[in-house]
């Protein structure tokens, strides 16, 4: 489309607040959440909808498949707890990805079973049985063990706040911003709920708000079957990292009220730090299965400024495992629509100068 | 699996409601066909495995009704009809010049209030001229549309004008917009291919698993629709001595339409292009194709019969709209299951680290 230099606008390393010419940049903000100490309380989900007044979603319905009644994230709820029950099997699958993660192209970490401390997860997955084993025995080891017949996964979900937000860049009225912490945020007062962004996130983060119910709801109130009033409706809506409150070096409200510091905020190259720590500390603790996600500026979306650590691969937690923001291909797009349309124009031309005769 | 000896007590569970904690689902069958140069046997690979958070979709489709749809086709037709009109105005065609111009006006008004209707906040319209942004092609999308539509209704206004024996009410303006009739034509015409085509680039600008994945060829689709639709058009409304031009870019939209439809299913993630093939949008794309091939082998066969040109028209405008309509469909069901958005991002990213490339995994070890 344009030629000009645009550094790393559409893909790759940057700092998006200063690339949206901020005048005075703030340090970039962001979560890093540790799903190895989740507990799946929902604490934060309920800080959220009370912080941003976020109205009910649906009809209060259960959703029958497991202790996740909230499903995913949306116009109204910004903080999503996944809930995961695996077996035995699934375990061992989830260990070994991460283990080929960890012997692919990083040589800086080992694998823990060669020279870590044999921890409980170690001998059970370098035997492949579960308990007996006879390594389990030889050593006395006080630490609690990992439950080995199966495990719960829990993952509280949130905006990403990309480096390169698709949502942002696709927005036509510029109701998405960037703001000074380099998150991004929907004024609502300029959007026209026109959905594209909801389209363009590869994490399908941001919606559009209906009334929240599949068929609206008519008999007002906030019982079963009743619609309580639903503020802000028709705009696109998503998790803010609670900029009202970052303005006033407040902490969102979902890492304030986290019980076990699983949601983490702060400065975002802090985070980061904290976060390569503690997957090297549980990968010395023989966890492989444990991995970053969204801690690689060289990824398909410039790095995510909210992180993850993640006990198995991304989908299992509903994450897409290789998002790539739709703009990096923009200019190919462009391109290759300029050549469509001037097939157009030749098409047309030759169709008058043949039909001349 | 816990056990208990209450579990022999336990009612059977309901069909279609197993609990499948995380477990992994046997990779589908891929389709056969598609990729032609080889590349499908290359891939050194494992298989995709594909696992989901119960079934639930990653990313989330727009928001979007028919009436997208419906502007994607008519936007197609304004455009096209743009074309046309110009050339008409050129060549003296004096019929096929109103008539485009006509059907022009009237798509762009048609597909504007779609649009305008599918908004969450309709009153906010304007907002979409607030600002201009190359980033957003639904932003440039829209200043296309209103420049398009700036010269497509002085075009038009002049034609009814003169269609009413200068009855209009325009006073002191009519030598004025009579003045301008010339360059609004071209205008419009400069217009007119960036307005068939920047929906493709719309649709495709987003993390929609099969948009996506077509975005290196559904402009060629969509311009060749939008130029066998305005053809169409012209075909019905336009007595045959003036339709040669319109028959003519007829059959080449046909066979750009179709073949490029057929490069594109090629070109795309196997996975990506199923829903193009399956279910209601399949269904809408194969006739869609069916109705094409007949509206241009009616063109060149009749079109010289007024009938003739005018069912073959129909066949043309159909065509276009079950193209646009199929593919908007196919994106919408390709972002409803998962399955579309983890098996082409989790093969690019083996493709890309048994090439070597292990820097760039949004997971990391570290």
């Amino acid at each position: 489309m344009v030629n000009l230099s645009l550094g790393h606008q559409f893909s790759g390393p940057t700092d998006p607040a200063a690339d949206a010419h901020w005048p005075d940049v703030r340090e970039r903000k962001g979560f890093f959440t540790d799903t190895s100490i989740c507990i799946g309380c929902k604490a934060c989900e309920v800080a959220c909808k009370e912080w941003n007044h976020n109205p009910r979603d649906g009809d209060l319905e259960l959703t029958a498949m497991s202790y996740d009644n909230t499903v995913s994230l949306g116009a109204s709820t910004w903080r999503h707890v996944a809930f995961v029950e695996q077996d035995k099997e699934r375990i061992e699958v989830a260990r070994e990805s991460g283990r080929r993660l960890v012997s692919l192209g990083m040589p800086s970490v080992r694998r823990p079973q060669d020279d870590a401390p044999p921890g409980p997860g170690a001998s059970a997955d370098a035997t492949g049985t579960t308990d007996g084993a006879p390594t389990a025995y030889g050593n006395v080891d006080t630490t609690p063990p990992d439950t080995p017949e199966f495990r719960w996964l829990m993952a509280s979900d949130v905006c990403k706040h990309c480096t390169h937000a698709g949502c942002l860049d696709v927005c036509p009225t510029g109701a998405l911003m960037r703001t000074e912490f380099g998150t991004v945020v929907v004024q609502d007062d300029v959007c026209n709920g026109c959905g594209t962004c909801v389209a363009g996130c590869p994490f399908g983060v941001v919606e559009r708000r209906s009334d929240g119910t599949a068929a609206p709801t008519t008999r007002e109130g906030e019982r079963k079957g009743e619609q309580p009033d639903v503020p802000k409706r028709g705009v696109a809506q998503k998790c803010t990292l609670c900029y009202d409150r970052l303005l006033d070096d407040e902490t969102p409200a979902c890492a304030k009220t986290c019980p076990t510091t699983s949601i983490k905020f702060g400065d975002h190259d802090d985070l980061v730090t904290d976060a390569r720590e503690r997957v090297a500390q549980l990968h010395a603790q023989g966890m492989t299965e444990a991995r970053l996600y969204g801690a690689n500026e060289l990824d398909g979306v410039g790095g995510t400024g909210a992180l993850f650590l993640l006990l198995d691969e991304p989908e299992v937690y509903g994450l897409p495992p290789d998002p790539r923001v739709c703009t990096a291909d923009l200019p190919e797009m462009a391109k290759r629509a300029a050549i469509a349309t001037g097939g157009m124009l030749a098409a047309a031309a030759l169709a008058f100068l043949g039909g001349r005769r | 699996m816990t056990t208990s000896e209450f579990d022999a007590t336990r009612p059977p569970e309901p069909p279609g409601r197993r609990r499948r904690f995380g477990k992994l689902a046997r990779p589908r069958k891929r389709t056969p066909g598609g990729r032609t140069d080889g590349s499908a046997e290359m891939l050194m690979v494992p298989e995709a495995q594909f696992t989901s958070y119960y079934g639930k979709p990653v990313v989330k489709a727009p928001p979007w009704g028919h009436e997208v749809a419906a502007y994607l086709f008519l936007g197609g037709v304004a455009g096209g009809s743009g074309l046309l009109a110009l050339g008409a105005q050129l060549t003296g065609r004096e019929l096929l010049r109103r008539n485009a111009r006509l059907g022009a006006i009237a798509a762009v008004s048609l597909g504007g209030v779609a649009l305008v209707r599918d908004l969450g906040r309709p009153e906010r319209f304007y907002n979409m001229l607030r600002t201009f942004k190359l980033t957003s092609p639904m932003s440039v999308g829209s200043w296309i549309l209103t420049a398009y539509s700036g010269g497509a209704g002085i075009t038009a206004v002049n034609e009814v004008d003169r269609l009413v024996g200068e009855r209009l009410p325009l006073g002191p303006l009519r030598p004025v917009l009579r003045a301008v009739e010339g360059p609004a034509g071209w205008e419009a015409a400069l217009f007119a291919g960036p307005l068939a085509a920047y929906t493709a680039v719309l649709l495709s600008d987003t993390a929609n698993p099969t948009w996506n994945a077509a975005h290196k060829d559904l402009p060629f689709v969509f311009v060749s629709s939008a130029s066998l639709a305005a053809s169409g058009l012209a075909m019905v409304t336009t007595p045959v001595r003036e339709t040669g031009p319109a028959r003519a870019l007829a059959v080449m939209g046909v066979a750009g339409d179709v073949a490029a439809m057929k490069y594109m299913e090629g070109r795309m993630d196997p996975v990506a292009a199923e829903p193009l093939h399956h279910g209601h949008p399949g269904e809408l794309l194969k006739w869609a194709e069916r109705l094409a091939i007949a509206g241009g082998v009616g063109a060149v066969v009749l079109g010289r019969s007024r009938v003739g040109s005018a069912l073959s028209g129909l066949a043309l405008l159909g065509a276009s709209a079950l193209t646009r309509f199929g593919v908007f469909e196919a994106g919408i069901e390709s972002a409803k299951d998962p399955r579309y958005t983890i098996e082409p991002q989790r093969r690019r990213l083996a493709e890309r680290q048994a090439a070597g490339v292990t820097d760039d995994s949004i997971t990391t070890a570290r």
